[in-house]
């Protein structure tokens, strides 16, 4: 049932701030990784999703570029 | 029907939506994100009771503030068009329609696009139109800025202190902006900027390599893994046909503002206000909702 859910932001984000507060309101548990203080994350965030814009969120696999609710929300099922 | 939908959820729309729910008015706001501009602003420290705050944090204090109220807010929902016909706002969006009896639009601004060849190929691949979000990525690398106005000098100030080297494209013959943040990036050592200078395409393989410049009538190519877009903004105006306009396809406002269709008001950056601060956008937003309250009551609607 529960999907582990990466994200891959920034701090000053706007769009991964609250990508990660629909998250939290949502009861989801997630990693989340500041590409901005780990380089090797930032390049594995380009590399799966072959862009470099933030946020870039990982659930189980699948891989939604930006703040994209209804997808982030199919992919949950909530 | 609603007594107000308001347009927008930068500081004017969250401001106006502020005053209207205080005022008990049947409200709506409709917006693509919430802060607006304001979000995407780096370090703001000229918004009266923040000596300091970030872009990011002062967004989130303004929406903060809205929630506090029973406020119905449509997100990521784009208007896409509005027109009265007798005592009703029509608001169409890409998600529904609405009727309302007053309207503000406080649509805003966004980024202007450069129209160079690889600017739509490489956006997101290392070229970006927000330094705020995308800026942290760049750390060690070499980027070019494009622009010579605030919002350029803003994002050089973000990427000077993580970027090995900054280039300002600056299409003008020197920077603008103010004169703080100007004297900041020039005392900058890894900051080298282009005068006269226009960018005439923006290179790259599956990401940036480079930009290539056009500068006193001979092409040149810099290596950069970055490109930040900061050449200015338009007006998001486009869904309001019949309202009036100036030339730049900012929304004529008068001092209360109304436009030319009675109950229809709009505030902010998308209005021909001068200057375009976020503080004058919330002081516009609250003054645009008192004027609709206004409108309401004198029309006994």
């Amino acid at each position: 049932m529960d999907k582990k859910v990466k994200i891959y932001s920034t701090s000053s984000c706007p769009y991964c701030i609250r990508a990660k507060q629909f998250l939290k309101d949502n009861n989801i548990a997630f990693e989340d990784i500041d590409v901005s203080l780990n380089q090797a994350a930032a390049g594995e965030m380009v590399k799966i999703s072959g862009q470099m814009g933030v946020p870039v969120l990982d659930i189980a696999g699948e891989i939604i570029v930006g703040f994209d609710k209804e997808k982030i929300k199919q992919a949950l099922s909530v | 029907m609603y007594d107000l939908v308001i347009i927008g959820a930068g500081p004017a729309g969250i401001t106006a939506s502020v005053y209207a729910a205080r005022k008990s008015m049947n409200l709506l706001v409709i917006s693509k994100d919430v802060g607006g501009q304001a979000a995407w602003s780096g370090d703001i420290e000229n918004y009266t009771g923040y000596q300091f705050i970030s872009g990011p944090d002062l967004a989130a204090k303004f929406e903060e503030h809205m929630r506090k109220f029973d406020i119905k807010l449509k997100e990521n929902e784009e208007v896409a068009g509005l027109n009265k016909q007798e005592n009703i706002v029509y608001i169409k969006t890409n998600k529904g329609s609405y009727e309302t009896k007053t309207a503000i639009i406080a649509s805003g601004k966004r980024s202007k696009e450069l129209g160079v060849a690889g600017e739509k190929e490489f956006k997101n691949r290392g070229l970006t139109y927000c330094a705020t979000c995308d800026g942290p990525l760049f750390t060690g690398k070499t980027v070019a800025v494009i622009g010579g106005g605030n919002s350029c000098l803003d994002a050089a100030l973000q990427l000077m202190r993580i970027a090995r080297q900054v280039y300002i494209i600056n299409i003008t013959s020197s920077l603008g902006g103010d004169a703080v943040m100007r004297q900041r990036v020039q005392e900058s050592k890894i900051v080298t900027v282009f005068n006269n200078t226009q960018v005439a395409s923006v290179l790259g393989d599956r990401m940036v390599t480079g930009v290539k410049i056009k500068m006193e009538g001979r092409e040149e190519m810099l290596s950069v893994q970055g490109v930040f877009v900061e050449i200015g903004l338009i007006p998001n105006s486009e869904f309001a046909s019949n309202v009036e306009k100036n030339q730049f396809g900012e929304i004529k406002v008068n001092s209360s503002n109304e436009t030319n269709i009675p109950g229809i008001f709009a505030a902010g950056d998308v209005t021909d206000v001068p200057e375009k601060q976020i503080i004058i956008a919330a002081g516009e937003g609250s003054k645009a909702a008192l004027s609709a309250f206004r409108y309401l009551v004198q029309h006994k609607f």
